[in-house]
Parts: C-alpha cells; sequence; structure tokens
C-alpha cells in the first residue's frame, strides 16, 4: 500500500454499493443508526452524507484479555450493513480474530495501518492488559499487550475500550486479579477513550458508537464514567417492561415459582437493572429479540464497574467484599445491636454500683421533699 | 434531718434547648425512623401476593415516595441545623460538636474516665457538669453529622439520575466517583446502621443522665428546660467545651 491509496479509499456509500446493497438498505440502514445514537430525525440527512462523502476510516482493533465476545456481539448487530461495511469493510485492517491474514503477513499488516494512517485511525480494544509478571500473561507475537497497546495508540485519533474488560477489568481483575488485569483508561492518558461497557455491550450500540464518531469526527457526548450518554444515561429499572410489577410491590421469590411464571419482578432474586446504565431495555439484543430480564434472568449489572466484585449476582448486594464468607450488612448490623444491647445492660448495672451514694443522695433528697409538702 | 448524706439542693431553671432546636431534634427523629424503616422495605420488600392487575397497586412506590419525601425533610432539616449552629444559643453552637481546643479533648477524657469507667473524680463520684452536651456527646454528635453527610450524599448520588431538579443533580458526581450505583447503594445501606445504633445508645443515654443526675434530661426535650443546682451558679462549676460567650 503507498500514500496514493490512502486519497482513493472508497467512502462508505461506494464500499455499500460494491457489496451489493441497494440505495434503499443504505438509507435504511442510515435511519436506523441515526435512531440508535439518539438523534432527531432531521440528522438521517447529516448521517446519510457522511457515509457518502467519508472515505473509510482505517480500524485496528486489538483483542488482550477477553472472549471474544464483544466481537461477536458486533457481527450479530441487527442489520448486515454493520457487519459487511463497519467491520469488514471499513477496517479489518488488522483484527486477530476476523482478518484473513495470520502471522509475520498479520503483523506487517497491523505495522502498516499504523504509520500510514499515523494520527488518524481508529483504536478499538476488546480485553483488558495485564500488567503482572511483566505482562507475561497475554503476548501476542513476541509483545506484551502493554507493548502493543502503546505502540497502536500513539497514532490513534481515538480508542474505543469495548466490552467490560477494556473498561474496568471484568471478570479477570476481579479480587485478587492475580494477573494484574487492567482496563485502558488507567494505562492510555492522552487519548480520547469511549468506554463501551458490557459482557458484551450491545452489537446495535457498537455501531451506533463508530457511526457517531464517523459522523461528527468527534468522540459522542460521554458520561461521568466515560461512556456515551446516549446509550449509558438510563438504568435498566427505569426503562424495564416489568417495571410496573416493582412498583406494585409484586416480586418473583424463587425461580420456580407462580410469579416467575407471571412475570413479575426480579428484583428479589438479585436484578442489578436499578443499579445498572445500559439500553439492555430499548434496544435488546439479536436484532430487538430478547434481553436478559425478557427471559426470566435478573440484570446481573455486567455494564458496571467491577461487577463481579460488586456482590452476588442472585441477591441485592449488601455483602461485604472479602469480608467473613458470607457476612451482610444488615447480619453484621444485628450482631452490632446485640453487642451495643448487651454493653449498655452492663453499663446500667455499672452505673448502679459505681454511682451508688450519688444516686442514694438523690433519692432521700427527692423523698425528703415529697414528705414537705403537705 | 434523718440522713447524714441529705442535702436539699435549689433548683434553677436553665432554657437550654431553644424551640427550633427542639423541632429539629423531633423531626430528626421522626423523618430518621420513617427513611430506616421504608429503607429497609425498599431493600427487602415483603412477599405480596395480589390478584389486581399491578397497574392498580403501588407498594413498593409509595415506601419509595415515603422514602424520597422524608430523605428531602431530613436534607433541609440538616442544612437548618448547621444554620442554627451559628446563630443559636451557646448550647446550640457548632463549637460544642467539632473539638477546636485542647480543653474540648480534656474534658471528653473526664467523661469517659466518670461515666464509662465509673471512676471518682476530686474523691466524689460525680463531679462533671455539663449543662448542654458533654464532651463526648457533642463529638458524638459530630460523628453522626458526618453520617448524615454520608447519606445525604449517597442518597442524593443514587437518586439523582431518577430526578429532573437541578438540587438531586448536584450530586451526580457521588456515584461517578465511587464507580457506580451498586457500591454507593451499599454505603448508603451500611451506614443506615449507624443511625440504628447510634439512637439505641443516644435513647439509653438520656435515662441515664435523667438517673442520675435529676436534672430532667429527658424532659428537657420537650420543654426546653433543664435544672440546675444553685451551687453550679456560685461556684462557676458550669462547664461546656468551648464556652466562647
Amino acid at each position: 500500500m503507498t500514500n496514493e491509496a490512502i486519497t482513493t479509499q472508497p467512502t462508505y456509500y461506494e464500499e455499500v454499493l460494491r457489496k451489493g446493497y441497494s440505495r434503499r438498505d443504505f438509507v435504511r440502514f442510515v435511519s436506523m443508526m441515526t435512531a440508535f445514537i439518539g438523534l432527531e430525525q432531521s440528522a438521517i440527512g447529516q448521517v446519510t452524507k457522511a457515509m457518502e462523502t467519508q472515505q473509510r476510516m482505517p480500524v485496528i482493533w486489538l483483542h488482550f484479555q477477553e472472549c471474544t465476545c464483544c466481537s461477536e456481539s458486533f457481527i450479530r448487530s441487527s442489520h448486515p450493513i454493520v457487519a459487511d461495511i463497519l467491520l469488514d469493510k471499513i477496517s479489518l485492517d488488522y483484527t486477530e480474530t476476523l482478518m484473513a491474514a495470520s502471522g509475520t503477513q498479520a503483523e506487517e499488516a497491523l505495522k502498516n495501518t499504523m504509520t500510514k494512517y499515523k494520527g488518524k485511525y481508529l483504536l478499538c480494544v476488546e480485553g483488558s492488559v495485564p500488567l503482572g509478571a511483566d505482562g507475561v500473561y497475554c503476548m501476542i507475537g513476541g509483545k506484551t499487550s502493554l507493548q502493543i497497546l502503546e505502540e497502536a495508540s500513539e497514532g490513534a485519533a481515538a480508542i474505543i475500550a469495548w466490552g467490560s474488560c477494556a473498561s474496568n477489568g471484568c471478570v479477570q481483575s476481579a479480587k485478587p486479579n492475580p494477573t494484574g488485569a487492567t482496563p485502558i483508561h488507567k494505562i492510555i492518558k492522552n487519548k480520547p477513550i469511549i468506554k463501551v461497557p458490557g459482557c458484551p455491550p450491545i452489537g446495535e450500540v457498537m455501531a451506533g458508537v463508530i457511526v457517531h464518531y464517523l459522523t461528527f469526527g468527534r468522540i459522542p457526548e460521554l458520561d461521568k464514567l466515560g461512556r456515551p450518554k446516549a446509550f449509558y444515561s438510563k438504568r435498566v429499572h427505569d426503562t424495564c417492561y416489568r417495571r410496573p410489577f416493582y412498583d406494585a410491590g409484586l416480586f418473583v421469590e424463587t425461580f420456580d415459582d407462580e410469579n416467575a411464571k407471571k412475570g413479575y419482578c426480579l428484583y428479589k432474586v438479585g436484578c442489578k437493572g436499578p443499579s445498572t446504565y445500559n439500553a439492555c431495555g430499548v434496544m435488546k439484543w439479536n436484532n430487538g429479540t430478547s434481553y436478559p430480564i425478557q427471559s426470566g434472568h435478573p440484570c446481573i449489572g455486567c455494564s458496571e464497574e467491577n461487577f463481579w466484585d460488586n456482590g452476588r449476582l442472585y441477591e441485592r448486594g449488601s455483602s461485604f467484599a472479602g469480608f467473613g464468607i458470607e457476612s451482610s450488612a444488615d447480619t453484621l448490623g444485628k450482631v452490632a445491636l446485640g453487642v451495643t444491647g448487651a454493653a449498655l445492660l452492663g453499663h446500667a448495672v455499672a452505673t448502679n454500683i459505681g454511682k451508688s451514694t450519688f444516686i442514694q443522695e438523690h433519692q432521700e433528697e427527692g423523698k425528703e421533699s415529697e414528705k414537705e409538702l403537705k | 434531718m434523718p440522713n447524714k448524706y441529705l442535702h436539699v439542693h435549689r433548683l434553677r431553671r436553665v432554657y437550654v434547648w431553644e424551640l427550633p432546636v427542639r423541632f429539629y431534634h423531633w423531626l430528626n427523629a421522626l423523618v430518621i425512623l420513617a427513611l430506616i424503616v421504608t429503607g429497609f422495605y425498599i431493600s427487602d420488600p415483603l412477599a405480596l401476593a395480589s390478584s389486581k392487575e399491578a397497574s392498580a397497586t403501588y407498594t413498593m412506590g409509595w415506601f419509595r415516595y415515603i422514602h424520597f419525601a422524608a430523605a428531602y425533610l431530613f436534607f433541609f432539616n440538616f442544612l437548618f441545623r448547621i444554620y442554627w449552629g451559628f446563630v443559636g444559643n451557646k448550647y446550640a453552637n457548632w463549637k460544642q460538636f467539632i473539638p477546636t481546643s485542647k480543653r474540648f479533648f480534656k474534658e471528653m477524657w473526664t467523661v469517659f474516665k466518670i461515666d464509662i469507667l465509673m471512676l471518682k473524680e476530686n474523691g466524689k463520684q460525680q463531679d462533671h457538669l455539663s449543662v448542654g452536651h458533654n464532651a463526648m456527646a457533642g463529638f458524638i454528635y459530630f460523628l453522626s453529622f458526618l453520617a448524615f453527610l454520608v447519606q445525604c450524599l449517597t442518597g442524593f448520588g443514587l437518586y439523582a439520575s431518577m430526578s429532573g431538579w437541578w438540587l438531586p443533580k448536584l450530586f451526580a458526581w457521588v456515584p461517578a466517583m465511587l464507580g457506580g450505583d451498586i457500591l454507593t447503594r451499599q454505603i448508603h445501606h451500611w451506614s443506615m446502621w449507624f443511625f440504628i445504633l447510634f439512637a439505641v445508645i443516644h435513647v439509653y443515654l438520656v435515662f441515664f443522665h435523667d438517673y442520675v443526675e435529676g436534672r430532667g434530661e429527658i424532659s428537657s426535650m420537650g420543654g426546653g428546660w433543664k435544672f440546675i443546682e444553685e451551687d453550679v451558679f456560685k461556684n462557676d462549676k458550669h462547664q461546656t467545651p468551648n464556652p466562647e460567650n
């Protein structure tokens, strides 16, 4: 590839046509994406124009400590253009899982993209970076994850941290975090980072984040935890179709009870929906088919920070992480209450002994005064 | 005089707790009780069975509504008490709560010796006197104000995302700083136990002081008066942690 090649990159629209999609398919895709990223209808034109005129953006997609569920989720997003164009055509300059090349060839492709599109490519990272034992827990092509990440982020325009691994470390960083698994934002400080947490994130959300970046040339508006507001500003609880049961106070008590059949709220079997910010209740999964709560399972809060250390999955969190085995705040509270009660009882006894003379004086004084009143 | 100990005291009525302080106290007691009860219910609701449509009942909704309404009262009441710490009488002053002098700590130690270790002071079983809060009590109240603060921060932090009003939104940084609602909620739940333990000890100590000192400790939060021996006025035995007026 030469520099000449860069300037003659096809636009997204050209790629779409070349892939055999019609104009109608393209507009349908654009309308859908516009809605997903939370723009109003009038913005469809803007998104369309961006997709028509902008040259494909090179994307490097790195995989570290992860299970590839983010990639799996992404290629299952509801419109085929997402996979065909955004992933297959945009980029695929380098992604271990889906690229055709391997070995030296693949490393070569990565190096080429990094030098030729310096400062212009989007770096997507799936997985956390193990910092323990000098990074030996995850090495690719003789380099540690940290080295690869640092090299690749150097020339990146922006970084997307896909999934909980890259956003907060996910299961491998759960206590005691033996490999020193570290999320991206704790390593790279000088680049804009979009966190798209979830295990995995919703495919449409992932596509939406990329389309937003392509359309506007900048990262979407983020919340205080660095997540795109368009998808992470509402709690799963607030968009849940079982919410009326919650408000009514009707809950599933066990997974096999009558209430579970009736589709009552899963709050008491540990649903983390009230503490979890994600778009599951609205966008759902697998082409809008369903989402965990709809299939009768409580939300496990997978898009929340350190969700593996946030208490048990099937209980509303009140357990002390790393304290006792099953101690919950309430058990501890009850013990403290018992101890306090016993201490106060002891104090009451001690008072009557230690201050006996003093109390006796008061009592006699009081009785004397009572006698004086005729 | 049948008894050699007998010394009939002359008592003077002292206005210790002003009306705003008493009002604050009882409103606080009421809303904290409501917050604890509804908070427990929200955390672990009862298993209800209903043949009605879900839309026709609103049990959880009501518990949450009372919790949030009580939270607002608690918050503004707390702010009011802070204000009164600057304009109220000397027993309501903020210096009664925050140790700013060596004498404060010395007096805390004295309270510890007399009221907890039951040691004699100057050869007597009960020599120490504070008309308002003693230094130990004042300091514990200061800690409880910190607990109030923790509950306001975490509570309104959790509430922020459900509200359109700017006031709760001021607290949106709290869950963000703690790394999410799950931990924030747990802190909110754990801290609640401080209030329960505090209430138990507080009520016990009110009875303790009333019983031992006989100055009307229990009723003082009703009418505002305590009854103090005339000797205290004469001999200048009065102690207050940070006398400034």
